[in-house]
């Protein structure tokens, strides 16, 4: 019998906002523990939550990026339960009212190889709903330390349904939207920072089967290769266990990720009644209209959509527009760059940015923003060898120095002597002459049909040149002259 | 009445700062002076701390002799009920949970209090946690009736309400969820106000009920409460449910608002169960009102009888979740002998709480449990809808609602061992808080006992200053106030 995955995702993201959801202390990651706390944080008697307006407002921004409707009415929640990594022993959350329902990711298949463009899947959202962060345990040999810090910080739950059928899809998903949540300032969805968690749902079925199988949730995929391996190890670990003839187990399932391997750590048993009703201490807020037409204008285009532009108003193939879309700082970066250099010249501009400045970036371990290229250098760069004054070899040797400097490439054409010769001078053309006449062999050859053999006439024209003599020039003289010769 | 500085009202007490006749100081040590003599038999206090209020004092006296007094409340002592926070002072909830816990903060209500120069004294006895009617749920003592010390001072607010009544404060704070500053007011012979919800911020007020508790004073006077809630109300940015809206003067409007008002009776609030001397003393104040033109009209209040019920689904479930913070985790009482943490939440819980406060928490637990919660809190909040509608209707008709406080006077300690008839003392009080009304106890009566009897009106949402002058209009022309406990 043939198989299929069912695969539900629920992200945490963490809201980048100053303070925390319900109080003015900071957010923040790396800081000493417990010092990002207040009485409201610590829950000490008597205190109460008000809420982050920026939050809500970075979540209506989430939803209005997925496509999500926007609950008129923003309505909190308490959740019930008793863990020390929350203060109150109740998370302020929503329950039944999402602020944002329904939506969608949109994902793009991995394509037949590297440079072609894969197959796109809409991945449909049940809800985004806001709440609030707990704070972090650490267990040592004798005693359990807690640390408040990241308690109350603002955080979004995004439900996917169940319709991610594998473990590429699921990667793929994550990709888009981390990327659409970075766009939008939402989030750095930092995982190592705990900015960014994913639990996966899975179930197998019969294909042709329309009944859900009995799920498994995967707790711990601590990146976004962890959750595609983690899923794909769940499948097959579920495959196996099937085709033995045995059940699954509705169970939560801890994945390691270096080990690869998987471990129950509860069952369904012991579920939670979570109790939850409506807080009390927060009043519901409504969401007009104008709130939102106000946030629906800061939207930013999102990554596909920037793709399908700069393939159709800047003719850039997918190999450049697929790296640079997925970086907003990137795509500003090119489309400034693009703009300068002037019509035509967006694809050298693309290759520029794609492949040399991404390896100066990385070889230097620096921003983009830290970076002394900047777009206008690019543009500069780019003009000055297109007109002929640089030569891609040449251009390389500026391209470095200007990593270095962050003069302009033309300021470092000058500095180093590097112009190209002159053009349509007599010298290119006694260069050439010397060549042809020196060089009876090629140039038979050449005659003769074998057109790689107008090489052999070009390296000594270099040599005498001292190397800048325009290519495009010499080829071209080269011919009109053994056309007559 | 005694001419002891420590049983005047506010008002005079301002008059005489404000001439120099008296300092501040020397008020304070009066008060100090009367506590310290009575409070061994009165037991209002968990705590006070002399020395900080003595120095409180004397910086107001500094400020006046300065010319810059902070006006009637600069230099007059004020006790808090111990659920509301002090900075560096013990903040218990009367519960063994809290025993140790000394407040880092100030409750918004105490920073009024001190920007208006009063002096921030002593920490009142209440029921464990605000739950209960009679301050014998304190986990540390009971407080007395200062008119009969064999009986209860009524609750939770009791310590705010005796200490007032014994003259070891000049007014007190008291927190109000179903009854708590009406019931002890009535049964101590003060004048106790519990405010619109909304009206005050609930900031640095232990939680009991989120959406029933409030804030409010105990006075001598009506006048007194009238200065004393324009230093408390207005809007909280801390207090997601304080309410903007403007605040009136409302010891001006005692003068300026001046009837004659259309006052409704509510049958079903002088039916089985009332003490006739109660019924028959708040008939005269009725009749009192008569005699100033007041047009007296029966009104209905027609699902009164769910109250109580109602109450106590709502008030439980919040209170369940509220209390859930006492885990012995970070603060408060800590199990010394626990295993695990599932031990340590049990311990500590188990040890902390009274038996009040865990019956409590178990039925609100049980209230919002998976398939309960359709049946009881949805259903209760649905009620609570009518029964605000009960008083919103009645109001097209009438200004403000005459009740009884209470069934009956104080009764004596121990006499309600059942729950259930101890949740029956707060059957007029609840419905104010259900509704989120106004409401003021103003004493007028005695039984023939000697135990002090409290008329209740019913005032419209955030009309405190007309209420007020209502209650102004018979508390001026009589006396009973001055009835101070022989003690």
């Amino acid at each position: 019998m043939k198989y299929e995955a069912v695969i539900g995702l629920e992200v945490h993201v963490q809201i980048k906002t100053k303070s925390k959801m319900f109080t003015r202390v900071a957010a923040g990651y790396g800081h000493p523990a417990n010092t990002l706390t207040d009485p409201v944080v610590l829950a000490l008697p008597g205190v109460l939550p008000v809420m982050n307006k920026a939050a809500l407002d970075a979540i209506i921004k989430a939803g209005l990026l997925l496509g999500c409707d926007i609950a008129p009415v923003c309505k909190w929640d308490r959740k019930n339960y008793f863990y020390p990594d929350s203060t109150k022993n109740y998370q302020i959350s929503q329950f039944d009212q999402p602020i944002c329902l329904n939506g969608s990711v949109e994902i793009e298949l991995p394509g037949a190889a590297r440079n072609i463009q894969g197959e796109h899947k809409s991945i449909a959202l049940t809800r985004i709903h806001l709440e609030e962060d707990v704070g972090k345990l650490n267990h040592e040999a004798f005693d359990s330390l807690v640390d408040y810090n990241r308690a109350g910080t603002p955080l979004m739950e995004i439900v996917s349904e169940p319709v991610i059928k594998s473990a590429e899809e699921a990667y793929a998903y994550l990709t888009s939207l981390r990327a659409t949540m970075i766009y939008g300032g939402i989030s750095d969805c930092d995982m190592e920072k705990g900015q960014l968690r994913c639990d996966a749902n899975i179930s197998i079925r019969p294909v042709g089967e329309t009944k859900l199988g009995t799920k498994v949730e995967l707790k711990n995929l601590n990146s976004i290769s962890y959750v595609r391996d983690g899923i794909a190890h769940e499948i097959q670990r579920q495959l196996a266990v099937t085709q033995a003839g045995g059940t699954i187990v509705q169970e939560t399932r801890d994945y390691d990720g270096e080990a690869g391997v998987s471990q129950s750590l509860r069952s369904k048993e012991m579920a939670h009644d979570y109790r939850y009703f409506p807080d009390p201490d927060l009043m519901p807020v409504k969401v007009d209209a104008a709130w939102k037409a106000g946030i629906q204008a800061e939207c930013p285009e999102l990554p596909f959509a920037k793709q399908t532009r700069f393939q159709n108003d800047y003719q850039l193939p997918y190999t450049l527009t697929s790296v640079l879309v997925w970086d907003r700082a990137l795509a500003d970066y090119f489309e400034e760059a693009a703009k300068l250099a002037g019509p035509g010249k967006a694809q050298a501009v693309g290759n520029w940015i794609v492949n040399d400045l991404q390896r100066e970036l990385g070889a230097a371990k620096l921003d983009l923003a830290a970076s002394k290229i900047r777009p206008a250098h690019i543009a500069e760069l780019v003009k000055l060898i297109d007109a002929g004054t640089l030569l891609n070899n040449t251009a390389k040797e500026v391209f470095i120095d200007m990593a270095a400097t962050g003069e302009s490439p033309a300021a470092i054409v000058a500095k180093k002597g590097l112009a190209a010769a002159p053009t349509d001078t007599a010298e290119l053309e006694g260069w050439c002459r010397e060549a042809i006449a020196a060089n009876a062999k090629s140039v038979a050859e050449f005659k003769a049909g074998k057109e790689s053999a107008i090489n052999g006439l070009k390296g000594p024209i270099m040599k005498a040149s001292k190397g800048k003599a325009n290519p495009k020039l010499v080829d071209e003289t080269l011919r009109r002259l053994l056309a007559i010769s | 009445m005694s001419s002891e500085l420590f049983n005047k009202p506010i008002s005079e007490l301002a008059a005489l700062l404000e001439a120099k006749t008296i300092t501040s100081v020397e008020l304070t040590q009066a008060v100090i002076a009367r506590t310290q003599t009575v409070d061994e038999r009165v037991k209002a206090f968990n705590s006070y701390d002399t020395a900080d209020a003595l120095a409180q004092a004397a910086a107001s006296d500094a400020r006046r002799a300065a010319g810059q007094s902070l006006g009637a409340l600069d230099g007059i002592p004020i006790g808090i009920k111990d659920v509301i926070a002090v900075t560096g002072q013990p903040l218990t909830a009367s519960s063994k949970m809290l025993a140790n816990f000394v407040s880092p903060y100030d409750a918004t209500v105490t920073q009024k209090l001190k920007n208006a120069g009063a002096v921030i004294w002593g920490r009142l006895n209440l029921d464990e946690f605000a739950m209960g009617s009679s301050t014998e749920n304190s986990a540390f003592h009971t407080t007395r009736n200062p008119y009969n010390l064999d009986c209860v001072p009524g609750g939770s607010s009791g310590g705010s309400a005796a200490a007032l009544a014994a003259g070891e404060a000049i007014a007190t704070l008291g927190s109000d969820t179903g009854g708590s500053i009406r019931q002890p007011a009535a049964l101590c012979n003060v004048v106790g106000l519990k405010p619109t919800y909304g009206l005050v911020s609930r900031f640095g007020l232990i939680a009991f009920a989120s959406s029933l508790d409030q804030i409010g004073p105990f006075t001598r006077t009506v006048e007194d409460a009238a200065i004393l809630l324009q230093a408390i109300v207005g809007h909280d940015e801390r207090d997601s449910t304080s309410f903007k809206t403007e605040i009136p003067d409302y010891r001006a409007a005692l003068k300026t608002k001046k009837g004659p008002w259309k006052l409704g009776i509510p049958k079903e609030y002088f039916g089985e169960g009332l003490d006739p001397e109660v019924a028959a003393a708040v008939q005269k104040a009725i009749d009192y009102y008569k005699s100033l033109g007041c047009e007296i009209r029966p009104v209905s209040l027609p699902h009164t009888e769910y109250g109580v019920g109602v109450y106590y689904i709502i008030a439980t479930a919040e209170c369940s979740s509220n209390l859930s913070r006492y885990d012995g985790i970070r603060y408060g009482h800590r199990s010394a002998d626990a295993n695990d943490i599932v031990d340590l939440y049990f311990k500590s819980r188990a040890e902390g709480f009274g038996p009040e406060v865990k019956r409590r928490i178990i039925l609100g637990t049980y209230v919002l449990s998976s398939g309960y919660y359709d049946a009881y809190y949805l259903r209760a909040q649905k009620v609570r809808t009518l029964i605000r509608q009960d008083f919103l209707n009645a109001y097209n008709e009438v200004d403000a609602i005459i009740t009884p406080t209470t069934p009956t006077p104080a009764f004596k300690r121990g006499a309600k061992a059942d729950p259930l008839a101890m949740y029956l003392c707060d059957v007029y009080t609840i419905g104010v808080n259900l509704a989120g009304l106004p409401g003021i106890s103003v004493p007028c009566g005695f039984s023939s006992g000697g135990l002090p009897i409290g008329m209740q009106l019913i005032g419209q949402p955030f009309k405190e200053a007309d209420l007020l002058a209502i209650a102004n209009a018979y508390d001026s022309a009589h006396d009973w106030a001055k009835r101070t406990p022989n003690l």
